[in-house]
């Protein structure tokens, strides 16, 4: 799959920022105040600024405000719900912490809760297809879940659980590295399924000569010999080095500011692994994954 | 709501027969014609002078098919044209994972459509199809597919015989049928059940309408020049299959070097 650099920034910060919202939400920290002013200009940015980036993918802008009517069976309908009403909660809990110190917990829970929904249902739009069976697997919202946690974790300074939640996240994105190099095999769809013709099958002649839509979006080749060397700096700096800083300086202040950019540099990387890893099986009708 | 009917009174759609068609494209025009001139958003082109792309929604693929060796006799490779349209699905994934409701399938003919009003151009649809039956426009920015020419085949203004899909009315070969694939009696029906109509990619769950024909076994003609059928048949032999003479000489002589 093409990966669009608004959607790789999209998922990348707002979940952090959402998973930054998490934390405020059920008061790790309880916060007020001009801290409480930074923290939530920190995690509202982050968020929101996701949000907006996501905008600038679609073809037709004016008609984004239709994606609320159909929660009911569309995932990226549920994560626009979810998005706002949880951003609107943690406005007001927010609020009242930062202008009248007041903590009311019902808000903050509810708007952690829906913080974590939004996030599980951007996972959701992509592990539902089945279409792309890298990322049909339950792994998917896995990863998209630890990083977010992961990522809250560290900019609210929750140490402890920030280590906890980087190493599950490495581990997560590990296994679904190795799941997802054998999801296309099991999905079981071939050029011979896909043409139900009988004998060795190979593509002859493409449609037009020129490249489409299709190809351009979902059949993508460039760099992904470099898959390997960049699974490696995305693990290292999404992890590894997040990990050895907090674990050997845990209150060193710029320290942990480099652990959080290597956390979102890595976390990029990662997203545009999942993205440029991807193969969706209409490839088989333009010849990609040929057997060896 | 993008919910799928339970049932449909009617499955309209195409049959398409791998035998018979020949790769010409004549439906591919017909299908861009139609649909450029008629409802919704024309189908573009981009740099239609240079590095040409534009939107289809139907599209011609050739494939080469090495069939298995026959007691042990290779065979020949064979060409298969391969027309590609929406399969207007009966669990159509791509109208699942509509968030505005622009996608649906009507309950009372099947047909997978958009509304090209509500559509907000974020492509999941296009991601969830596994056929690769819905290309966005790059100049309007909202989702196209075939429409099963739903302004055609219903359309009174038009001659009886023109109300059927544009690429179905055009193809010279007859490769393509249109009916209602729900009613054991149509004529589609028929071919389906004469010729083992099949579904494309059954592991993706998807239950697609249309259907294909496979290709017939190739058949098996007489080795050339044998029997007594052509009384020229010996005039036309081959002669002299090993050079002699001089020929011959120049032959080995060159083999040696
Ligand atoms: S062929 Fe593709 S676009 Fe058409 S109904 Fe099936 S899934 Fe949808
Ligand atoms: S591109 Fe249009 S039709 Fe397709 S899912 Fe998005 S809003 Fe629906
Ligand atoms: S039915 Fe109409 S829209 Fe569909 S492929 Fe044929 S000509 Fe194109």
């Amino acid at each position: 799959m093409q990966p669009a650099p608004s959607v790789i920034i999209f998922s990348t910060l707002s979940g952090a920022g959402f998973g930054l919202l998490f934390f405020l939400g059920i008061g790790f920290p309880v916060v007020s105040g001009g801290v409480a002013f930074v923290f939530y200009l920190i995690a509202f940015g982050l968020a929101v600024g996701g949000l907006l980036a996501s905008v600038f993918h679609l073809g037709n802008k004016k008609n984004a405000w239709k994606s609320f009517s159909q929660w009911r069976t569309s995932w990226l309908s549920r994560e626009g719900w979810f998005a706002v009403v949880g951003l609107l909660v943690m406005g007001l809990y927010a609020f009242l912490q930062v202008f009248f110190d007041t903590t009311v917990f019902t808000l903050g829970f509810t708007g952690a809760a829906l913080s974590l929904a939004t996030v599980f249902a951007t996972s959701m739009i992509y592990a539902q297809l089945r279409t792309i069976p890298r990322w049909n697997q339950p792994a998917t919202p896995g990863f998209f879940l630890s990083a977010s946690l992961a990522g809250g974790a560290l900019l609210s300074g929750n140490v402890t659980t920030a280590v906890i939640f980087l190493i599950i996240l490495g581990a997560i994105t590990v296994f679904h590295w190795w799941k997802g190099d054998q999801r296309f095999a099991e999905a079981g769809s071939t050029i011979e399924t896909a043409t139900q013709l009988k004998g060795r099958v190979s593509l002859w002649e493409k449609p037009h000569t020129g490249q489409n839509y299709l190809t351009h979006e979902m059949i993508f080749h460039v760099a992904r010999k470099h898959a390997v060397k960049l699974r490696v700096i995305a693990i290292l700096a999404m992890s590894v080095v997040p990990v050895v800083l907090l674990v050997l300086f845990p209150v060193h202040h710029v320290l942990a500011a480099i652990a959080v950019l290597s956390y979102l540099a890595g976390v990029f990387v990662q997203r545009w692994l999942f993205f440029a890893e991807a193969e969706h099986v209409v490839g088989l009708y333009y010849g990609a994954h040929a057997r060896a | 709501m993008t919910a799928l009917p339970a049932t449909t009174a009617r499955k309209l759609g195409l049959v398409i027969d791998l035998d018979t068609c020949v790769g010409c494209h004549a439906c591919v025009t017909a299908c861009k014609g139609w649909n450029t001139q008629n409802y919704g958003a024309p189908l573009s082109d981009q740099d239609a002078y240079g590095d040409a792309s534009g939107t289809f929604l139907n599209r011609i693929h050739s494939f080469q098919v090495q069939p298995e060796p026959v007691n042990d006799v290779p065979q020949l490779a064979q060409t298969t044209h391969f027309p590609k349209s929406c399969l207007h699905c009966e669990d159509a994934p791509c109208v699942t994972v509509c968030p505005t409701g622009a996608s649906y399938k009507r309950a009372e003919d099947g047909i997978v459509l958009v509304n090209e009003d509500a559509c907000m151009g974020c492509g999941l649809c296009a991601w969830a199809c596994p056929y690769g039956a819905r290309e966005m426009d790059q100049a309007a920015g909202v989702m196209k597919k075939c429409t099963l020419c739903v302004d055609r085949i219903y359309n009174e203004n038009l001659e009886e015989i023109d109300r059927q899909p544009a690429c179905v009315r055009t193809c010279p070969a007859g490769a393509r049928h249109f009916g209602d694939l729900a009613d054991p009696d149509s004529h589609v029906s028929k071919l389906v059940a004469e010729r083992g109509g099949l579904d494309l990619m059954p592991e993706q769950g998807t239950k697609p309408v249309n259907q294909y024909l496979p290709p017939r076994p190739r058949d098996t003609i007489q080795p050339v020049m044998s029997g007594d059928e052509d009384i020229l048949a010996p005039f036309l032999a081959p002669v002299a299959e090993e050079p002699k003479g001089f020929l011959a000489w120049v032959d080995r002589a060159l083999e040696k070097l």
